[in-house]
C-alpha cells in the first residue's frame, strides 16, 4: 500500500522499516555538532535571518504602540463592552497557551514514552512554548485594566491586608500559569546546559567562550553528572506532564465552572487540552518546516518528524472533534432550552460564519486529509495544514468566547462584539513578538540539542567486543 | 576545594564509548576507584561500569514536592480561614477541594525546583573550573564526540609512571598527565 509505492529509492527512507529514518544516513557525532553549533558560532549571520527580525521586531513595535495608548487610556479602546467582557484578550490568551502546550508535550511526554524522534524537534519545541507563554501572559495582565494593580492577584503580604480569593479559577490561573512558565524555563535551560558547554569549548570568539563558559555553568560531561542529569530530566519531564495536562484544565475551568450555556460543560478540561496539542503542533510545523530548510537541517529534521507530528495532530484532532461533536449532542439531550438555544446560534446566529470557519479549518480539512501518508510527508502541504489548524484553533477559541457571551438568557441583554483595530494591534504584534523573540533563539541558542542528537547516532551504540567503530 | 598543586589525574583518550566503557570495566576491576568518565552525552553503561549506580536527585525531589504541597495548602487555609474569611456564595471557609489546585501547582513548582537545583548541587555546579579544562586534547573532544576515563591521584593505588602504563594496557588513542 503506500508504504510500498513511497520513493523507495529515496536515501532518507530505511530499508528495513520503510519508514522514513529520524536522521539522516552518514551523520557522525562530530558532523552533527558541527552543523548544529555552527549555526549559533558563525560571525556571518544570514542576511534572511535579519529580514525576519526586522519584520518580526517591527511588527512586535505595533504591540508596543497600542499597549502604551491602552496604558493611557483603558481598555475601553477595545471591543470589549456588556455582554461580551472577555473579547480577543481572552481568545489570545488560550490560544497562546495551547500553542505553548505542544513544546512541553514534545519535551516531556513524548520523553517519557522514549520517542527518540522527538530528540531533533524538543528543543525550539520548548523554546516555542516559552515565547508563547510571554505572549500568552501578557493578556490576562492587560486585561485587568490597571495592570499596575496586577500584583495583587499574588499572595503577597501587603499593607490593606487584602488577600486572594483562593476558591476562583482565575487565581487558580495564576498558580497554573506562572508555575507553567517556571517549570518550562528550568527545563529549557537545564536542557541546554551541557549544549552550552560545547559551544563553550567549540567557540572561537572570546565573548562566546565567556557567556556559553558562563551559562555552561562549566559542564564537563563526567558520567556522575550526567547520570543525575539524566534523573533530573525525567524527573522534570514527570512533573512536566501533569503540569501541562493541569494547566490547561484549569484555563478551561475558567469558562466550564460558569452557568452560562456553552461554557457550562464538564468536557472542556480534556477538549481544551487536546486541542491545545492540535494547535501547538500545528505551530511547531509552521517553525520547523521553514527552519529546516533555511539552515539545511533535512538531515536532522526529516520527514519522519514530520509524518509523526502529522499523526498526533491526526490523533488530537480527533479528540477535539468529539468534543465539538459532544457539545452538540449535549445541547439536545441536557433538553435544555438554552443549551439548545445556544447551540443553534453559535451555528446559524449572525456569528454563525465564526462556527464554519472552525469546522472547515479544524475539522474538515485536516481530519480528512492527514490519513494520507503521502499528504503527511509533503512538505509544502503538511506547512499549508499547519497555518489552516493554527487559524482554525484560535476561531474555536473565538467562537468558545464571544459565541457564549453575547446572546445569553434574557433576549434584552443580548449584544454583539466587534474587535476594534487596537484589539488587532495587539493580537498581530504578539505574533511579531513572538516571532521577534524566535530568531533571536535561533540565532544564539543551540536550536537542536546536540548530546541527544548524539544518543540517537549509530556510532553510540555499545558493543560487548572490540572493532566497534562509528557507522551506520 | 582547596588549591591544590601537583597532578589531578590521569587522561585517556578513548575514541569510541565500547572502548570507554571496556577500559572502564577493566579499571574498576582492578581495583581502582577513583575515577570518572567523560563523554560528549549520558553512557549510562559507562556510570555502571565505574560503580555509580544511584544517586539523591528523587529523594530531594520528593521532598521538594512534599514541600510546595503542605506549604501551599496551609497558606490557603491560613489565607481563607484566619487571616481573610470571605463568604463566597455561602461556602465553608475552608473549602478544601478548591484549595488543591493551587497546592498541586505549588507541588509540581517546588518539586522541578528541586529536581533541577538539586541536581546541579549534587553535581558541584556552577564551577566554572576544572583542572581537566588544562587537558589540551580534553575540550575539543569531550563535549564533541571523544570519550575520557580519568584515573585521579586522589585514589591510593595511584602512581603517575605506573598509572600510565596502566592505562597503556587499555588501549587508548592517548593519556596525558593533567595538573591542577
Amino acid at each position: 500500500m503506500a508504504t510500498s509505492e513511497l520513493k523507495t529509492k529515496d536515501p532518507g527512507v530505511d530499508p528495513a522499516t520503510g519508514e522514513y529514518r529520524v536522521i539522516g544516513p552518514g551523520q557522525t557525532f562530530r558532523s552533527v555538532t558541527v552543523k548544529i553549533s555552527r549555526i549559533v558560532l558563525t560571525p556571518h549571520t544570514p542576511l534572511g535571518w535579519f529580514l525576519l527580525f526586522g519584520v518580526g521586531g517591527a511588527v512586535a513595535t505595533v504591540l508596543l504602540t497600542a499597549l502604551i495608548w491602552l496604558f493611557l487610556v483603558g481598555v475601553g479602546i477595545w471591543g470589549i463592552t456588556q455582554p461580551v467582557a472577555w473579547g480577543f484578550a481572552i481568545i489570545n490568551f488560550v490560544w497562546w497557551i495551547g500553542i505553548g502546550h505542544a513544546g512541553t508535550l514534545i519535551s516531556a511526554i513524548l520523553l517519557l514514552f522514549k520517542q527518540g524522534w522527538r530528540n531533533s524537534i524538543n528543543r525550539f519545541a520548548e523554546a516555542m512554548t516559552i515565547f508563547a507563554v510571554v505572549c500568552a501572559g501578557m493578556f490576562p495582565l492587560i486585561h485587568v485594566g490597571r495592570p499596575w494593580l496586577a500584583y495583587w492577584m499574588l499572595p503577597l503580604p501587603f499593607t490593606m491586608n487584602v488577600w486572594p480569593q483562593f476558591r476562583s479559577p482565575l487565581m487558580w490561573d495564576v498558580f497554573a500559569v506562572s508555575t507553567y512558565a517556571t517549570i518550562s524555563v528550568v527545563f529549557w535551560y537545564i536542557g541546554m546546559v551541557p549544549d552550552f558547554g560545547t559551544l563553550r569549548d567549540r567557540a572561537d570568539s572570546k565573548l562566546a567562550q565567556y557567556t556559553y563558559g558562563l551559562l555552561s555553568m562549566g559542564w564537563r560531561g563526567s558520567v556522575r553528572h550526567w547520570m543525575r542529569y539524566e534523573t533530573a530530566s525525567l524527573l522534570l519531564a514527570g512533573l512536566a506532564t501533569p503540569l501541562v495536562l493541569s494547566v490547561h484544565t484549569v484555563i478551561s475551568f475558567d469558562f466550564a465552572v460558569a452557568v452560562l450555556p456553552g461554557w457550562h460543560t464538564t468536557i472542556f478540561p480534556p477538549y481544551f487540552v487536546a486541542g491545545a496539542i492540535y494547535s501547538g503542533f500545528a505551530m511547531v510545523l509552521t517553525l520547523a518546516i521553514p527552519l529546516r530548510k533555511f539552515y539545511h537541517l533535512e538531515q536532522l529534521v526529516t520527514e519522519r518528524h514530520i509524518d509523526n507530528m502529522g499523526k498526533v495532530m491526526l490523533a488530537t484532532g480527533f479528540i477535539v472533534a468529539y468534543g465539538y461533536g459532544m457539545e452538540v449532542f449535549m445541547a439536545w439531550y441536557s433538553a435544555s432550552h438554552w443549551e439548545a438555544f445556544m447551540m443553534w446560534n453559535r451555528m446559524f446566529g449572525p456569528m454563525g460564519w465564526s462556527y464554519w470557519v472552525l469546522v472547515t479549518c479544524n475539522l474538515a480539512i485536516p481530519l480528512t486529509t492527514l490519513w494520507s501518508r503521502k499528504l503527511r510527508t509533503s512538505i509544502p502541504y503538511m506547512f499549508f495544514l499547519s497555518i489552516v489548524v493554527n487559524t482554525g484553533m484560535w476561531f474555536e477559541r473565538f467562537v468558545i468566547v464571544v459565541t457564549s457571551l453575547y446572546r445569553d438568557f434574557l433576549p434584552s441583554s443580548w449584544g454583539t462584539y466587534r474587535a476594534t483595530k487596537w484589539d488587532y494591534m495587539i493580537y498581530v504584534g504578539t505574533l511579531g513578538l513572538f516571532t521577534a523573540l524566535f530568531m533571536l533563539f535561533v540565532r544564539f541558542l543551540p536550536m537542536i540539542p546536540m548530546s541527544e542528537i548524539r544518543m540517537m547516532l549509530p556510532g553510540a551504540k555499545i558493543t560487548p567486543k572490540a572493532t566497534a567503530k562509528a557507522g551506520d | 576545594m582547596p588549591a591544590r598543586e601537583g597532578t589531578y589525574g590521569l587522561l585517556a583518550e578513548f575514541d569510541t564509548p565500547s572502548d570507554l566503557v571496556r577500559a572502564a570495566q577493566q579499571a574498576r576491576k582492578d581495583g581502582w576507584r577513583r575515577m570518572d568518565c567523560y563523554t560528549p552525552y549520558p553512557v549510562e553503561e559507562a556510570a555502571e561500569a565505574i560503580g555509580f549506580h544511584r544517586n539523591k536527585v528523587p529523594l530531594i525531589t520528593l521532598v521538594g514536592a512534599l514541600m510546595g504541597l503542605t506549604a501551599m495548602f496551609l497558606f490557603e487555609t491560613w489565607v481563607s480561614v484566619l487571616a481573610y474569611p470571605l463568604n463566597i456564595g455561602g461556602r465553608p471557609l475552608y473549602s478544601w477541594p478548591a484549595f488543591i489546585v493551587p497546592a498541586y501547582e505549588w507541588t509540581i513548582l517546588f518539586a522541578g525546583l528541586s529536581a533541577a537545583f538539586g541536581m546541579l548541587a549534587l553535581n558541584g555546579l556552577p564551577s566554572l573550573y576544572h583542572p581537566l579544562f588544562n587537558a589540551p586534547n580534553f575540550r575539543d573532544g569531550a563535549t564533541t564526540d571523544k570519550f575520557f576515563l580519568c584515573l585521579e591521584a586522589l585514589d591510593p593505588k595511584f602512581d603517575l609512571v605506573e598509572g600510565k602504563k596502566y592505562l597503556q594496557s587499555l588501549q587508548p588513542v592517548s593519556i596525558v598527565e593533567v595538573e591542577y
